[in-house]
């Protein structure tokens, strides 16, 4: 797996996390947490709950402030910078939160607009065309754009935050539990279209989650991390080959054996 | 570099081959941030345009949801109005997206913004008004019930809570209080004092502050301060407490929110605010006396004297007994605003400053219906 990082240069790396830590007060959430993303690839964190996944997420899209190391997205160093040079970056990527994060004041549609009204010039009826467009990207029906996030199921509710985030056709979407609370039927429509992002608009996706259906689907790296340190990164096959306890305890509990024997019958 | 990033379109009119056609080269970024700028253009393409129209996007180097949405919207009504539309130099990867775009664009469909008329806003805010008045009353007969309930079994009181309430409501609400109340009392004596001069009737400032003090001032002052303090903290914790599904929680639990959240508030109030009345009655005349004997000469002894000839135990009484009523109707309508909470934040915001007007709107109205009350029994 280091053959293929090396004959890259670094700059063509989407994501580029170097030495990280991180520390709430006295509690270290990462030591020496080194990993790359690279472009068009759907790469996953995974780990036991409370491992530090979303905070290496909150990291990288700038919530956080880790104590050393260094990230650099789009070949730029995030850790440090300042809003105003910020903006531009933060218009390369969408982030879809775990609880959807959807402006509870807004209707679904309004809030995928408010993205464009912001950072586009585009005129009022194309932004809603656009919106439109977007809310059946993510498998919503046209009825929910009128609706507020509080009258959507959770599923609904997911959809309508990754139409938000995609919403700028953003290079580099980070999606954090996209099927965490959902029935496996909408999940395995998340699988669909986080795959369909990927091939049709060319993104780049990073994602948290402990879904290992999705895994199995659609990631084409992974990242175990356990106490703040990465176990081990390549794809799901290579990590199921894995020695360490914690890995295979992970790929081969009984969720996952099941999880892995599915994916091999639709091979 | 800024001028690469925007999208392009150039026109051929080839009128001397074909009387019809009309070639279209789009180059540049079709990009969600460059497609602003042709936008118009492709828009006279579609009124003007007819025949054999060629859209070339082989010039095309970036294309993504928005831009292929409106190469796709401008074939389509193009298709409508007769013409035949081709498109020329398009890559594989141009081509997926379109095919998405011109999948996923028969299920779009833009939310048209909805209109509310003049008479229909009337209607609406009418119906809201009726409807929350009703509430009002439903939750007023709710929180009778759970009280009766409570006076029965007086078990099921809970002590912590209303414990917790009178520390927040009461307890800490000491400070804010006493101080205005100072304020209070020095101002009348300072208003007044000037007046009482004119006549020689220094002493009556004893008479001036303690009456107005005790009979309205501080239970209006004392209400209207815990109004803003403690029912609008009442709305915006039930309030939030709704949006995150809590009170269903509680409700599944077996405990009545009436019972948890709204009694020990009301009992609390209830307890809290005569004694801060009190105290806020203290604290306004010492003010007042400060201020007699640095502005009128009259020491504190003197002044205690007369005003212990001034006051009866009723002006004291009218004052305090108010209190209790105050306290239910902040309490009450604290808590009613809280549950009137659905889905949003703005939601919270909105009740939250509804429950603080009309808290003290309330207060002031049941205020002026005591002073008619005592007025006829001659208190």
């Amino acid at each position: 797996m280091n053959a293929t990082t090396k004959q890259r240069p670094d700059s063509a790396d989407v994501i580029d996390i170097r030495d990280l830590h991180t520390r709430f007060g006295k509690a270290v959430v990462h030591e020496d947490v080194s990993l790359t993303v690279r472009p068009g690839e759907i790469f996953s964190l995974v780990g036991g709950s409370g491992c530090g996944k979303s905070t290496l997420l909150r990291a990288i899209i700038m919530l956080l402030q880790p104590v050393s190391g260094s990230i650099r997205v789009f070949g730029q160093e995030v850790i440090g910078l300042n809003d105003e040079s910020a903006l531009p970056l933060r218009r390369r990527w969408g982030v879809m939160f775990e609880r959807g994060a959807l402006f509870s004041s807004m209707t679904v549609a309004e809030n995928v607009a408010m993205v464009l009204h912001e950072h586009t010039h585009l005129n009022a009826a194309l932004i809603n065309e656009v919106v439109a467009l977007k809310i059946a990207l993510t498998g919503l029906p046209a009825d929910a754009g009128a609706k507020y996030p509080n009258e959507l199921s959770g599923g609904m509710r997911k959809r309508a935050a990754l139409a938000r985030a995609i919403a700028l056709d953003p290079e580099l979407l980070f999606l954090d539990e996209p099927t965490a609370g959902l029935d496996p039927l909408s999940a395995s429509g998340i699988d669909e279209l986080v795959k369909s992002l990927r091939d049709v608009l060319g993104l780049t996706i990073m994602m948290v989650t402990h879904d290992l259906d999705l895994l199995w689907r659609t990631a084409d790296r992974v990242a175990v991390l356990d106490k703040g340190h990465i176990l081990g990164i390549g794809s799901m096959n290579e990590l199921s080959k894995m020695d360490h306890p914690l890995v295979r305890e992970y790929f081969y509990g009984p969720r996952g054996r099941a999880a892995r024997e599915q994916t091999w019958k639709k091979k | 570099m800024t001028a690469k990033r925007v999208a392009y379109l150039e026109f051929d009119h080839n009128a001397a081959s074909e009387p019809q056609s009309v070639s279209a080269r789009c180059a540049g970024e079709w990009t969600v941030r460059g497609v602003a700028l042709v936008e118009p253009h492709l828009a006279a393409l579609v009124s003007t345009g007819a025949g054999n129209i060629v859209i070339d996007v082989s010039a095309i180097s970036a294309l993504d949801t928005a831009g292929a949405w409106l190469l796709h919207r401008t074939s389509q009504t193009l298709e409508r109005r007769g013409a035949t539309v081709r498109l020329s130099g398009t890559r594989p990867e141009f081509d997926t997206l379109l095919h998405l775009v011109a999948t996923r664009a028969e299920m779009a469909e833009p939310v048209k913004p909805v209109k509310v008329g003049f008479l229909e806003d009337v209607g609406l805010q009418s119906w809201r008004s009726l409807n929350s008045l009703s509430g009002m009353l439903a939750f007023i007969g709710e929180s009778a019930v759970a009280f009766l309930r409570s006076l029965i079994q007086p078990r099921r009181i809970r002590w912590r809570p209303i414990l917790h309430n009178l520390q927040t409501a009461g307890f800490e609400a000491l400070p804010i209080t006493g101080l205005l109340s100072f304020l209070m009392g020095v101002v009348i004596a300072y208003q007044g004092a000037d007046q009482l001069q004119r006549f020689g009737a220094n002493i009556f400032i004893a008479d001036l502050v303690g009456l107005a003090m005790l009979r309205e001032l501080s239970p209006l002052l004392t209400a209207i301060i815990v109004a803003g303090r403690s029912g609008s903290a009442y709305a915006a914790q039930i309030g939030t407490m709704k949006i995150s599904e809590e009170i269903d929680a509680l409700r599944t639990i077996g405990v009545g929110p009436q019972e948890l959240l709204v009694q020990p508030k009301i009992l609390a109030l209830i307890i809290a605010l005569p004694l801060l009345t009190v105290y806020a009655d203290i604290a306004g005349v010492l003010g007042g006396m400060i201020m007699a004997s640095s502005m009128l000469d009259i020491s504190y002894g003197v002044f205690l004297d007369r005003l212990e000839e001034a006051l009866s135990l009723s002006s004291f009484l009218t004052g305090v007994i108010k209190a209790p009523v105050f306290a239910v109707i902040i309490a009450l309508v604290g808590c009613f605003q809280g549950f009137q909470v659905s889905g949003s934040a703005d939601s919270v915001g909105r009740q939250t400053t509804v429950s603080v007007v009309q808290s003290i709107f309330l207060v002031i109205v049941a205020d002026a219906i005591f002073s008619v009350i005592f007025n006829w029994l001659d208190l």
